[in-house]
């Protein structure tokens, strides 16, 4: 540990145009987890039209308004041979809502426009009719072996898993990917695709931890390790908070 | 008895008096909704002939930041004009509440009391605007501001925008629109309406930010392109152009030069037109000259002479648990409302112009009217503050979330307690004798303390504040 030679190299896709509902959060935790390590953090953010770096070990991307989504789309396509390559090599991914839905295959808007993604999840995603009440409210959710996860859903577009995709959660609380089918969110490898926004890394150091994780072996070959450190205390004390008030309010699922 | 008020009318009025005066009676809150939902489903026209007898008309105030503040201007500057101000308090924006303040004002013959005299300022919600607007025919429509908050409640900041557009767009009285020319969104309302536009906003590149901030919520144009700035005073506010079309920021007509910020109040030139006022108001903060300016912009389209505004502004005291100042055991306590990102990015901002180390108690409340989802603290830059707290303490509903948000920032609280009342106290003892306290907290965080504050300075109740 506190090895400063260590250093992984952040993309994160479209932040001034993706990130509603704080998903900056997640930049901020991530960078304050790998100071906890030693561990350098380079971020690097690509814009529209700007180049992507030749290489990355971690990739995020938040949400936006549909307007912000069709506005990225074709771009973000343009990108996706690159981006399933990286997937592929198993580069650390975390995308969020909008950017989870574009990750998939396609998002259609209440419009009926479609949105090509770049499909590394086998998911599909599809803007409910008019009128149709949106997905919003705290979530608890058990992710296997990170432990219950918690946050807070705001998303109109209702996911589908295909065939070859796995969720990241099972919902307790909340409505996931569509408020039918129990599942949250998509995991590919070492990608992660979810509904839960900023506040995911910041409460949930334990997804934080994987991800750095990732970042490194990518890094530094699948053999380095990570000497996990405990949890912040505030990290804790705030996760259990919020898992209090999914528990208290959040909408049982199933 | 009133021309414009039915039977029915006046039945609803008298049981919206009498509801008020039980909930008074019994100590629970201040009657500021219950009045008003009460007439408002006996007699739901109650709000249009009502407000149809005020001799001077009505102003309305919208936006995302500052109705309150804005509204509790315009109404002093006005009753310094000699009008009578009609407003409705205590944030309590929607219908009710209007109604609420409306049935306050009738006698009990059923005629609104000195109606020749009578002006209504209403801040109405920027959900409920188009909504309210059509029936309260405003005289004078001013637009502050449109920044994201309570996402989980009102969906995204453009549905707003086009309902704001919608609605002033549609056929029928035609307010004088008074608009932030610096927010992209609210001077684009100058294009849908038939009326007449005065615009307002701050001319003085060096009350710039020197980097834009994270929360920055109009980027695009309505054709599409994103927008320059030339400065940027807050958020997506300044001094902005098109990079694909010829829109620019218009010109305002009323503005604020050379401004100074300090650490307890806030100096500016008011300018309208050729005429040229310095003015001294009691607050900190540029939002808080933009209040003012908003003001000074609704004062002038209703006519008001300049030096009638300039000294209201000076002589104003802040509005409720807007900067609002207690005494408190030998402590000076300073209460600021934060309910979105940009909104305490501002009150961040204040809070460096102020003698450090700060002592602070920070309160964050996931109530329906605070917004459910608290992630949008992570949307604030927090870390302004690192380097200026000596203490502080942390509370509200969703204390843990927040004092996680504020060790991110390094800033490592002293204390966190969900407890207000715990909380209070422990930062009163963390704060010198003679020296302040600031407590920043969301809406209902600050009803909650604020309540406690009053108790123990004396001050009023919340619902026996506005004069
Ligand atoms: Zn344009």
């Amino acid at each position: 540990m506190n090895d400063l030679a260590r250093t992984i190299r952040v993309v994160t896709l479209y932040p001034d145009v993706m990130s509603i509902y704080a998903d900056r959060g997640n930049l901020i935790a991530l960078r304050a987890r790998c100071r906890q390590y030693g561990i350098g953090c380079e971020v690097t953010a690509v814009g529209i039209g700007d180049g992507l770096p030749a290489d990355a070990d971690l990739v995020l991307i938040g949400g936006g308004q549909d307007q912000e989504q069709r506005r990225i789309a074709a771009d973000l396509a343009a990108r996706g041979v690159r981006l399933r390559d990286w997937a592929e090599d198993d580069v650390a991914m975390l995308t969020i809502c909008g950017g989870f839905q574009l990750f998939g295959h396609f998002y259609r808007t209440a419009e009926g426009e479609e949105l090509p993604g770049v499909g590394i999840f086998d998911v599909t995603t599809v803007a409910p009719a008019p009128g149709a009440p949106r997905c919003i409210g705290d979530v608890l959710a058990d992710a296997g072996d990170l432990g219950e996860v918690v946050g807070f859903e705001n998303h109109g577009g209702r996911t589908y898993l295909g065939p070859h995709a796995r969720p990241f959660a099972r919902m307790r609380h909340g409505f996931g990917n569509n408020g039918d089918d129990g599942t949250e969110g998509a995991v590919y490898r070492e990608a992660i695709g979810t509904y839960l926004h900023g506040s995911l890394l910041p409460k949930n150091p334990a997804v934080t931890d994987r991800l750095i994780l990732a970042a490194l072996r990518h890094r530094y070959g699948p053999g380095v390790k990570l000497e996990t450190l405990p949890p912040d205390p505030y990290a804790e004390r705030a996760h259990r908070a919020a898992a209090a008030v999914a528990r208290r309010r959040g909408r049982p699922n199933p | 008895m009133a021309p414009g008020f039915g039977p029915r009318e006046r039945g609803a009025l008298l049981a919206g008096r009498a509801a008020g005066q039980v909930v008074r009676r019994l100590g629970r809150g201040g009657g500021t909704a219950l009045p008003g939902l009460i007439a408002g489903r006996l007699a739901p026209t109650l709000i249009e002939s009502a407000a149809a007898q005020l001799g001077h008309g009505v102003v309305t105030v919208t936006g995302t930041n500052g109705k309150t503040t804005t509204a509790h201007l315009l109404a002093a500057i006005a009753r310094g004009a000699g009008l009578r101000p009609l407003a409705n308090r205590s944030g309590s924006n929607l219908e009710r509440g209007i109604v609420s303040s409306l049935v306050d004002a009738v006698d009990p013959g059923g005629s609104v009391h000195d109606a020749a005299r009578r002006l209504g300022v209403f801040e109405i919600d920027e959900a409920h605007w188009p909504l309210l607007a059509p029936r309260l025919r405003p005289r004078v429509a001013l637009f502050l501001n449109l920044f994201r908050d309570q996402l989980d409640r009102y969906g995204e900041v453009d549905s707003i925008a086009a309902a704001w557009r919608a609605a002033v767009s549609r056929p029928g009285a035609v307010p004088t629109l008074v608009l932030n020319v610096d927010d992209p969104s609210v001077a684009q309302l100058g294009e849908d309406t038939r009326g007449e536009v005065i615009g307002f906003g701050i001319e003085d590149p060096a009350a710039a930010l020197p980097a834009p901030e994270h929360a920055t919520d109009a980027r695009f144009c309505r054709c599409g392109a994103t927008y320059e700035y030339d400065a940027i005073y807050m958020g997506h506010v300044g001094l902005w152009r098109c990079r694909g079309c010829e829109r620019r920021r218009p010109a305002p007509i009323v503005s604020a030069e050379r401004v100074h910020l300090g650490a307890e109040e806030t100096q500016f030139d008011l300018v309208i037109g050729e005429r040229r006022v310095p003015v001294a108001i009691p607050l900190a903060g540029l939002y808080s000259v933009y209040n003012a300016l908003a003001a000074a912009a609704g004062a002038h389209a209703l006519g008001l002479p300049i030096e009638a505004t300039a000294r209201a502004l000076a002589d104003s005291g802040p509005a409720f648990g807007r900067q609002e100042r207690f005494h408190v055991e030998g402590r000076t306590v300073r209460l600021l409302l934060a309910k979105n990102p940009t909104g305490l990015n501002e009150v961040l901002r204040a809070l460096e112009a102020a003698w450090p180390p700060l002592t602070l108690l920070a309160m964050l409340n996931d109530g329906i009217q605070d917004g459910r989802d608290v992630s949008w603290i992570y949307d604030a830059d927090v870390e302004r503050l690192a380097g200026l707290v000596g203490k502080l303490v942390v509370s509200g509903r969703r204390a843990e979330d927040l004092a996680l948000r504020f060790a991110l920032a390094g800033i490592e609280p002293a204390a966190v307690d969900t407890d207000t009342r715990v909380a209070l106290q422990t930062a009163l003892l963390a704060t010198p004798p003679g020296g302040r306290l600031e407590v920043v907290a969301t809406y209902t965080a600050m009803l909650e303390v604020r309540e406690l504050l009053a108790s123990m300075s004396g001050a009023g109740h919340y619902w026996e504040h506005d004069e």
